[in-house]
């Protein structure tokens, strides 16, 4: 299989203008270009659609008061009037990750989130986050987060690992839960693709069908995982707000 | 697999920073604060909108209330009226019966006394007659002049027994 038709070349990280600063590469790559290409989607769409202000509102100003109630609503039952403060972080990190993974759709795009150190950079920054948050709020008493209570002293001896062990695995799996899904997605997509040219006229209609199909469930998918990951990040924001399982 | 090719990763890290700083800075100065003033604007408008429904029912109540207290006011007052009428009619007709009841009586006792006077001079107009005639029989059965004070006497006596 040539290089340009491997399942994977697609994931292929190519530098556009190659940077240095200080010894550090820079380099704004293509995964760089449709980072920002994302953020001004984002900031355009929500921007746009609400410069009528309208009472009444249109389809595009509904999307957007439809997503920021989204996350609001999500904010307000996993984390109560506590997260309020909280709500432009979640909802970046929301927007951010549903638009990378929707802009991956496009056709001869590249998808941000299909790559681990990117998913892993925004895990460990919601991670980071809500630890700071944790600690700041309850200075010391932020440790008995990982004694679980009501439980008998010998059985600490075990438990407490556990505990730290399940907070610090935290990043790793929000960040290979969205990174596995979108790689997966992806590649099959493409598997199947070229699945229709090798099978051309004869055989080709039934991978066809399938990647039609797997489209759909790849949207879903992108919508979905999106959600994920902010759910998560609320549930960890309310874990340390309230220290409570 | 591209996805572990470590050379890749300071970029990456780079400008998802860059990007999300950004993003973050956008939405938390820009695009939250305005959809929260549009949504909160249409909360406050749609409160103020039933806050101002409420207010125009109850005034209606409030005007229909006074409407049926009017009525009911009206009704009671020509009750009233109506009452009063038919008391002060009542009593007219009371006095003018009374009055009338009286002088029917004071005629019907002056008729009475005329007929007693009427009776009385009848009376003694038939004694008359009785004496003249009882003189004028007496002399001629028995040819003697009478004293008229005994044939009145004799004719009393008679009368008395018969009368």
């Amino acid at each position: 299989m040539a290089e340009g038709q491997s399942p994977l070349a697609q994931f292929e990280i190519k530098r556009l203008v190659e940077l240095n600063a200080g010894g550090l590469d820079v380099s704004f790559t293509n995964s760089s270009l449709f980072m920002v290409i994302a953020v001004a989607a984002i900031t355009l769409f929500l921007t746009w659609s609400m410069r009528g202000r309208a009472m009444v509102p249109g389809r595009m100003q509904s999307m957007a008061e439809l997503s920021y109630e989204f996350i609001a609503n999500m904010l307000k039952e996993n984390v109560g009037s506590e997260g309020r403060k909280y709500f432009p972080f979640i909802f970046s990190v929301f927007m951010f990750v549903l638009f990378c993974n929707l802009i991956g759709m496009i056709p001869y795009s590249f998808t941000v989130t299909s790559h681990i150190i990117v998913t892993f950079g925004l895990a460990a920054l919601v991670f980071v986050t809500v630890t700071l948050v944790g600690i700041f709020r309850h200075g010391f008493k932020f440790l008995s987060f990982f004694v679980p209570s009501g439980v008998p002293a010998i059985l600490l001896v075990i438990l407490i690992p556990i505990e730290i062990i399940s907070y610090f695995v935290r990043p790793i799996s929000l960040s290979v839960r969205l990174f596995a899904n979108m790689l997966a997605g992806h590649t099959l997509m493409k598997v199947f693709g070229a699945f229709v040219i090798a099978l051309s006229w004869w055989g080709g209609w039934l991978p066809l069908a399938f990647i039609s199909a797997l489209t759909g469930l790849e949207f879903l998918v992108a919508f979905l995982q999106a959600y994920v990951f902010a759910i998560l990040s609320c549930l960890y924001l309310n874990d340390a707000i309230h220290l409570h399982h | 697999m591209p996805q572990l090719n470590f050379a890749d990763f300071p970029p990456q890290l780079v400008w998802l920073a860059i990007s999300f700083l950004v993003l973050y800075v956008a939405m938390a100065k820009i695009a939250v604060p305005r959809i929260a003033e549009v949504l909160e604007s249409r909360q406050d408008r749609i409160a103020r909108d039933l806050d101002e429904a409420k207010r125009l029912s109850e005034e209606s109540d409030k005007a229909k209330a006074d409407y049926e207290a009017a009525l009911e006011e009206a009704r009671a007052k020509a009750h009233g009226m109506v009452t009063e009428l038919k008391a002060s009619i009542a009593k007219e007709q009371d006095a003018s019966r009374v009055e009338l009841e009286a002088k029917l009586a004071a005629k019907s006792a002056e008729a009475e006394k005329s007929i007693a006077a009427a009776k009385d001079e009848a009376l003694s107009n038939v004694r008359q007659i009785a004496g003249v005639a009882a003189k004028a029989t007496v002399s001629k059965l028995v040819t003697i002049d009478l004293a008229d004070t005994d044939v009145d006497a004799a004719i009393e006596a008679s009368a008395k027994g018969r009368v």
